[in-house]
């Protein structure tokens, strides 16, 4: 009895604790790493004696269904991932609330991209590109050549040697799928996706895993966002990181969330984050992320990247409305065909693989042409270019409620596609293990 | 307190009356009341939630969605692989658990709270961490193929794939059966083993004829609830990227951006229907056969002593499998201190800084996790052995329901009963304050009660099945009330189940990530869980998540230690006292 008494003492104790909150402050839902929220509530709360910030740390899609639940007096006030995907479901909801750039010098566009939403409903913070980061013991360990370019990863001699993450867990690494599709073109995109992924040692579910496994050595090389690379080697990981030349340059987003319990402070938060002082936090080596506002870059450490000066050169005018516009259709691919069915695919091209290396002492011509074969079922996407343009197809994807007959739509297609990447897979696997018995 | 009041009303003879199909109002009252929990803080919040698996755009009532769901190929596959990982997992469990258990029980043996309380450490390593750290020791690139890959050019698979996920679950949950397991053999009859060996039955024959046998509830308990954890674990085959199978795709679909997704939801149904089905068919392997035995304990048989070859092999065993236990502990205590560790068997540079950081920011999240998990735990005991009374003592109406109900929760994915409980309870407010209930940290512990429930209930109805009615029945006759009853003969005979039950409702609850990371509003209300996700989510290195995970185990450990201390001393009494009669 005791017990319970003291329990109850506690829980009234720290209900009271709860009550006495009433202070002004600022909560802010984000999915980014601790070293650059404690920076930002560090400097903005010195500048603003009074106000707390209150940082709620949530994956990216947590926090969307955490804004869309939260009971209408107690929303929270900011927004802030990089994912503009989930910026834009929120604002189909209504839940975002349009916000003003106080950085007028930020420029309009970087490359086709533009920095803030047109639509005004959030502005970009921090700019990102893509690229490959690797681990230097391991590269030495394993005797494999320092990768430059996306290309270089679908080489035979990568095989189990990479990682990335899936579009559908990781607006970042949609970002990466959509450049490469976007630079490439549909099919000869999605052929390189199925080499890189064929090569890779797992698809991991977030898109943290990726530097993380690499940081420790588990993987060798992974397809990464920029500031995951620059910070990684700014901790003093062994690692390295390059831009690939085929990427693209795009903003991470802060916005508003609509009914804010504390807007004015939501407000000054947001300006503060795109003030040249909160601009410059950016730098802190365990940051590492590019600033929006040009002007800054004048006190950038040395060997910052700059992407206003065309010191990184993004071979791709991405095309957000294009990929806003199939983002699930390829998610939904990129699942079914490469997430759910990597086990195949790996086993596809490590017998390919060997059946080629077999074929290099030993040219048989019966051999060659299986191999061409098998290489063609593996490697080819399930849903060609045509179809990626038809206009219903797309539709079906983007609808979000769903009816009983969507849903069967929606599966059957989905079983369409997962079942015959399979099959392409075994027989892939079959027609290569042929070749090889051909070349005895 | 429930229990107390159940027993209150009830006149002698009680027992015996409500065996024979009548009930007391206050019985129903209490079944009552619990339904009510049940209804409020788990039926309603994830029906609001999964609902869409039932219905159409326009909100009309269909079914077609499950046709769709078992239409596609990878669902089925997804569905027989977690049946695998989970029949596997137990399977795997079992040969750790019932030989520790069966040394510690029956043999004078040094270090046995030691080894039960090492035994109960994976439960407190949150699924994610765990992973984490034995791909450090057993991954690719771990330690151990790294000296293998020096030594002898091999690489050893052991972290790919579906074997992978059931290694990691075993060494994870096969406390469950060893908790459990270890409670019931303290409460068979020594008698019983003693005619057997009088008869001539000794050895694996004893063990398997007897002994087993009549510790088959608490194994069942075990094993039940290892299935079922496995079965609906999403966070280790994730970290261990396996995503073919039930609970990861229902997660992965739930979880993906902007899409309401009946097929994911489905899966929650779906997976929740498996869970009581498979509930179901372990009540009915029990059923029609009896387990209490009237005496109880070990105070009449001497524990044997170890042969020397038997001793060999007991401490042998031992010392193997409680390596391996700890190894993703050995991992993490090398993350805490570690400064970089890459591609290295062991770290390269060693620091204190990251213990610094750790008692910097976040000791109040350590407080916590006590708080929440101590109020889950503490109400998961009470409404459990309320339920078991009402299951076992009782003939009324509807009460194996109550248990699948409560049971049930396991299968539902933390995110759908976060999702429901912000759906369900934003427009209340918290009595006599102008804060939203969702906003207060007492719903987190609300979750933890209802997400951990299922664990205590299943210790207290295996320990309750082991009391022998006629205990009840003798001390009624004897004149004891009702209440009287409850207090002085039940819970005591029922407390190595019911402290095995907070024991697990603790452990898991202070581990509990996914409907912690939707339901934490305010950084000051976060338990340790929160702080260690949010300490590994860094590019800089996880050391600081790790040296909290470390002190988040050492003050478990030390808990539990002294919580079987103290029962074991009181069990001492309690022979001292039987001994003097």
């Amino acid at each position: 009895m005791r017990l319970t008494s003291r329990w109850l003492m506690t829980a009234v104790f720290a209900f009271c604790c709860s009550a006495a909150h009433a202070q002004q402050q600022v909560v802010i839902v984000t999915s980014f790493p601790k070293e650059l929220t404690e920076a930002y509530k560090k400097a903005f709360e010195t500048r603003n004696p009074g106000i707390r910030v209150e940082i709620l740390n949530k994956p990216t899609p947590v926090g969307v269904a955490y804004i869309r639940e939260a009971p209408a007096a107690n929303k929270p006030d900011v927004f802030w991932v990089s994912a503009p995907d989930a910026f834009e479901v929120l604002a189909a909801e209504k839940l975002l609330a349009k916000i003003e750039s106080p950085a007028k010098e930020v420029p309009a566009k970087i490359g086709n991209y533009p920095i803030n939403d047109p639509k005004g409903f959030y502005l970009g913070q921090a700019l990102a590109g893509y690229g490959i980061m690797w681990n230097t013991r391991y590269l030495a360990a394993h005797k494999l050549p320092e990768p430059r370019e996306w290309a270089d990863l679908t080489k035979p001699v990568y095989f189990s040697h990479v990682a990335m993450s899936s579009p559908s867990r990781s607006g970042t690494t949609h970002l990466t799928v959509e450049t490469i599709l976007q630079g490439e073109g549909w099919e000869k995109g999605w052929q390189q996706m199925l080499m890189i992924a064929a090569n890779c040692a797992a698809i991991t579910e977030r898109s943290f895993g990726v530097p993380d496994g690499v940081n420790n050595g588990q993987y060798g090389i992974g397809l990464v966002i920029d500031f995951f690379g620059l910070a990684a080697m700014a901790s003093g990981f062994p690692t390295k990181f390059v831009y690939a030349s085929v990427t693209a340059i795009v903003p991470a987003n802060i916005g508003m969330v609509a009914g804010a319990k504390n807007p004015e402070n939501a407000r000054r938060l947001i300006h503060y984050t795109l003030s040249p002082e909160g601009q410059e936090l950016l730098f802190d080596p365990k940051i590492s992320r590019l600033p929006v506002l040009p002007s800054v870059y004048k006190k950038a450490p040395a060997g910052f990247p700059n992407p206003f000066t065309g010191k990184i050169k993004p071979k791709v005018n991405f095309d957000s409305e294009l990929s806003e516009s199939r983002y699930y259709v390829v998610s939904s691919i990129f699942d079914h065909t490469i997430t759910f069915r990597h086990r195949e695919l790996a086993a596809a091209a490590r017998a390919i693989y060997q059946a080629e290396a077999r074929l290099a002492t030993k040219p048989n011509p019966r051999a060659k042409e299986l191999l061409a074969e098998a290489r063609a079922l593996a490697f080819s996407p399930v849903v060609s270019e045509e179809k990626s343009k038809d206009k219903a197809f797309i539709a079906l994807f983007r609808e979000t409620k769903r009816s009983a007959e969507k849903t069967k739509q929606l599966t059957g297609l989905e079983e369409y596609w997962n079942s015959t990447a399979r099959k392409n897979y075994v027989r892939a696997a079959e027609l290569a293990n042929q070749a090889a018995s051909l070349v005895r | 307190m429930p229990l107390t009041s159940a027993g209150a009303a009830r006149p002698p003879s009680a027992i015996a009356r409500a065996m024979t199909g009548r009930f007391t109002f206050v019985q129903a009252a209490l079944a009552l009341l619990i339904a009510l929990f049940l209804l409020v803080f788990l039926a309603i919040p994830v029906f609001t939630v999964i609902y869409v698996a039932f219905t159409n755009a326009d909100g009309s009532l269909t079914l077609s969605h499950f046709y769709s769901f078992f239409h596609l190929t990878l669902m089925r596959e997804s569905f027989y692989n977690s049946l695998i990982v989970g029949g596997m997992s137990v399977a795997v469990s079992s040969i750790f658990a019932l030989p520790l258990a069966y040394f510690i029980t029956r043999f004078q043996f040094r270090g046995a709270i030691l080894i039960q309380t090492l035994g109960v450490l994976p439960l407190i390593m949150p699924p994610f961490v765990g992973a984490t750290a034995m791909q450090l020791l057993f991954g690719r690139s771990g330690s151990l193929n790294l000296i293998l890959g020096d030594w002898f050019g091999i690489n050893l698979p052991i972290m790919e794939g579906l074997n992978a996920v059931i290694w990691v679950e075993a060494l994870h949950y096969f406390p469950f059966i060893l908790l459990n397991l270890t409670v019931a053999l303290n409460n068979i009859d020594r008698a019983m083993e003693e005619s057997a060996q009088n008869l001539g039955a000794s050895g694996v024959r004893l063990f398997r004829r007897i002994v087993f046998p009549l510790a088959m509830p608490g194994y069942m308990a075990g094993a039940a609830l290892v299935f079922l954890k496995v079965f609906d674990d999403v966070a280790t085959p994730l970290v261990l990227n396996v995503t073919n199978i039930l609970a990861a795709q229902a997660y992965l679909r739930i979880t993906s951006i902007g899409i309401d997704d009946p097929i994911g939801y489905v899966a929650s149904v779906i997976m929740v229907a498996a869970s009581v089905l498979a509930l179901w068919g372990s009540t009915l392997v029990m059923r029609g056969k009896e387990y209490a035995t009237l005496q109880r304990g070990g105070s009449t048989l001497a524990t044997k002593r170890l042969k020397p070859w038997q001793a060999v092999f007991a401490y042998g065993w031992i010392v193997f499998v409680l390596l391996l236990v700890l190894s993703p502990h050995i991992g993490l205590l090398l993350l805490s201190f570690s400064r970089i560790w890459s591609f290295t068997v062991i770290p390269e540079a060693y620091t204190l800084e990251n213990y610094v950081t750790v008692f910097r920011d976040s000791p109040f999240m350590l407080w916590n996790s006590a708080l929440y998990c101590g109020i889950a735990a503490g109400l998961d005991v009470l409404i459990g052995a309320a339920i078991a009374y009402l299951m076992l003592r009782t003939r009324l109406p509807g009460r194996q329901t109550l248990d699948f109900i409560a049971t049930s929760a396991v299968a539902i994915p933390g995110v759908v009963l976060g999702i429901g409980y912000l759906r369900t309870f934003r427009d209340f407010s918290v009595p006599l304050a102008d804060v939203p209930l969702v906003s207060f940290w007492l719903i987190i512990a609300l979750a933890y009660t209802v997400r951990r429930l299922p664990y205590a209930l299943r210790s207290c109805v295996a320990s309750l099945q082991q009391v022998h009615v006629s205990m009840e029945e003798a001390a009624q006759t004897l004149g004891a009330t009702g209440r009287r009853t409850v207090i002085r003969i039940m819970v005591p005979l029922m407390a190595g189940g019911i402290l095995a039950g907070f024991v697990t409702s603790f452990l898991t609850a202070a581990v509990e990530l996914s409907a912690t990371i939707m339901l934490v509003s305010a950084t000051s209300d976060a338990p340790v869980s929160y702080g260690i996700y949010l300490y590994m989510q860094s590019i800089a290195g996880r050391g600081p998540g790790a040296a909290l995970g470390v002190i988040a185990v050492a003050l478990v450990a030390l808990g539990t230690y002294v919580s079987y201390r103290v029962l074991h001393s009181r069990n001492l009494q309690f022979e001292a006292h039987q001994a003097m009669k």
